[in-house]
């Protein structure tokens, strides 16, 4: 019998050994996860008692039918069209700002630009859209303009960044042999560097037009138009069953763009 | 000679160029009328008055120690939100992943094909998922509000169900493309299924799903603050307080600290994603 476990025990291998900086990290976690719960003290019963799960009933059931006349549906319509217009418009504007400071960003206008372009997109990035769509209400008052001017603040930050990296990581040669053969500067980006980072550009620019219309369809729950600015408005009146079909026209949106940009990358791929 | 040489210099796609540009413009025009397109609006003297005031404030970042203190409670509530969130988020997405694992199958083992139950219960579950993240955080927040009223308990709730439904759909995935060879010895030869789980499937995948759920708790840090301008608690709240009464300084202050809180949850995340590599 000791035989036998000794010969499982050769056969496995050897324990590994346990970093105390594992330990630590994982006691860190927990202790952090424990601190987490104790400090919020979550409110679990409107969730969980009875009469909440009866109230919870209601509040869902007031949801059905979703309203669906057809001048509710237009006004919705109006609102998807709204939502898309600033998605689109943010993208452009983004994909146009986000290439002007990627140049200096990549280093082409010397080391000393370098830096600060990209600490000003990092900054631009690290504040989300809803931040700077609240930001920009105060400037620009209610309505689809301030959203639009959030997503290209945001995305500006995200394209450009990325932008800077396609353009620093381009393989130079093309580039050299041009500007040995005596091409001015802008023939040899327009001709030589561009062509190999547009593709990657672009791709990056259409998965964040994606991102944009699921960014676009909420921010109006700030006051910058589209449907979250509908959706906040029927909420705060309760009027569920108008809310509903808001809701529905969101998902359906992403639906469609989820679908979209499978379908286009499955072609793009073949 | 000289008329050749032009010709060829020509650039040849310039007819398509010139079609695509006014297909662009012809498709820009609707948009720049649906989304109000109005830059002068910026400078009209009634906005202008309001962005420059604004602005002045907003240069003098506050910091007089209470509003400090304020700041640092409400920071930590948004790292705390994130974090319970993430953690009940595993919760639902872990077993959800188990029932829709295709490989541990029993009833496929010999047939190669499912059972009908057990086959429709993983179809529902994985509606199930597509369900929870296909709502935005957001509109969860704003329903959630209204159940359990303003503060974090609206905003944990809202992240942990949006994010039950994409750990759920990332984990399966990860999984799937997992080799699987172990998993299907252990259960062929009449392991458990969590057995089969635990030694077959995990010591291959755990490292990449470890990296994805701290990736992911990163973004819950920044979902957590723009919870709170639906009134669900935390940093954005406070933000979204200051930003209606106009009080640039405490926006700014409060920017600062978000940056930072970004920043270091993204270091941080780093740190323990290349630990893992």
């Amino acid at each position: 019998m000791t035989n036998e476990s000794n010969i499982a025990a050769k056969a496995m291998p050897p324990v590994p050994p346990l970093r105390y900086s594992t330990v630590a990290l994982l006691v860190g976690l927990a202790a952090l996860v424990v601190a987490s719960f104790a400090t919020l003290r979550l409110d679990w019963q409107p969730f969980f008692t009875r009469e909440a799960l009866a109230s919870m009933s209601e509040f869902i059931h007031g949801f059905a039918p979703p309203e669906m006349a057809p001048r509710f549906l237009r006004k919705v319509g109006v609102a998807t069209m709204e939502t898309l217009s600033m998605s689109g418009l943010g993208t452009i504007i983004a994909a146009a700002l986000g290439t002007a400071l990627a140049l200096p960003a990549s280093g082409r206008f010397g080391k000393a630009l370098r830096l600060p372009t990209r600490m000003l997109l990092n900054f631009l990035r690290s504040i989300p859209e809803l931040v700077w769509a609240s930001v920009l209400v105060i400037a620009a008052g209610l309505g689809p303009f301030p959203g639009t001017l959030a997503l290209a603040a945001h995305t500006t930050g995200v394209l450009g960044r990325l932008f800077a990296d396609a353009l620093e990581n381009v393989p130079p040669l093309a580039e050299s042999t041009l500007r040995t053969n005596g091409a001015r500067p802008l023939a040899v980006f327009l001709y030589g560097t561009l062509p190999q980072t547009a593709p990657q550009m672009m791709s990056y620019t259409l998965y964040r037009w994606e991102n944009n219309i699921r960014a676009a369809a909420i921010l109006g729950v700030v006051g910058a138009g589209g449907l979250g600015q509908m959706l906040k408005y029927f909420l705060s009146l309760f009027q569920m069953q108008q809310a509903a079909t808001v809701i529905m026209a969101m998902l359906l949106l992403v639906a469609l763009v989820d679908g979209i940009s499978f379908w286009l990358r499955r072609v793009m791929m073949d | 000679m000289r008329q050749q040489n032009a010709q060829i210099v020509r650039d040849p796609a310039w007819r398509r160029r010139i079609v695509g540009t006014l297909i662009g413009l012809l498709l820009l025009w609707p948009m720049l009328v649906a989304s109000e397109f109005k830059p002068w609006i910026l400078f009209d003297e009634q906005s202008l008055n309001a962005t420059a005031h604004f602005l002045a404030d907003f240069l003098a970042p506050a910091h007089s120690l209470d509003f400090l203190r304020l700041v640092a409670v409400n920071t930590w509530q948004t790292v705390a939100m994130a974090t319970a969130a993430m953690t009940l988020a595993i919760a639902g997405a872990i077993p959800m992943t188990l029932l829709i694992n295709e490989r541990l199958s029993l009833s496929r083992i010999g047939t190669g094909r499912m059972a009908f139950i057990p086959a429709a219960v993983r179809q529902l579950v994985r509606w199930l998922l597509v369900v929870l993240r296909s709502v935005p955080e957001l509109v969860w927040g704003l329903l959630l509000v209204r159940i359990a009223g303003p503060g974090p308990t609206a905003g944990v709730f809202a992240i942990a169900l949006t994010y039950c439904g994409m750990l759920g759909k990332v984990y399966a995935e990860i999984l799937d493309s997992s080799d699987h060879f172990a998993t299907r010895a252990l259960i062929v030869n009449g392991s458990g299924r969590l057995n089969a789980f635990l030694y077959g499937a995990m010591p291959e995948a755990a490292a990449e799903l470890v990296s994805y759920t701290i990736y992911r708790w990163e973004c819950a840090i920044r979902g957590s603050i723009v919870l709170g301008f639906v009134g669900a608690g935390g940093l954005g709240q406070r933000m979204d307080e200051s930003l209606k009464n106009l009080v640039g300084g405490e926006v700014c202050t409060m920017l600062i600290v978000f940056v930072l809180l970004v920043a270091a949850a993204d270091g941080v995340s780093k740190m323990l994603r290349e630990r893992l590599a």
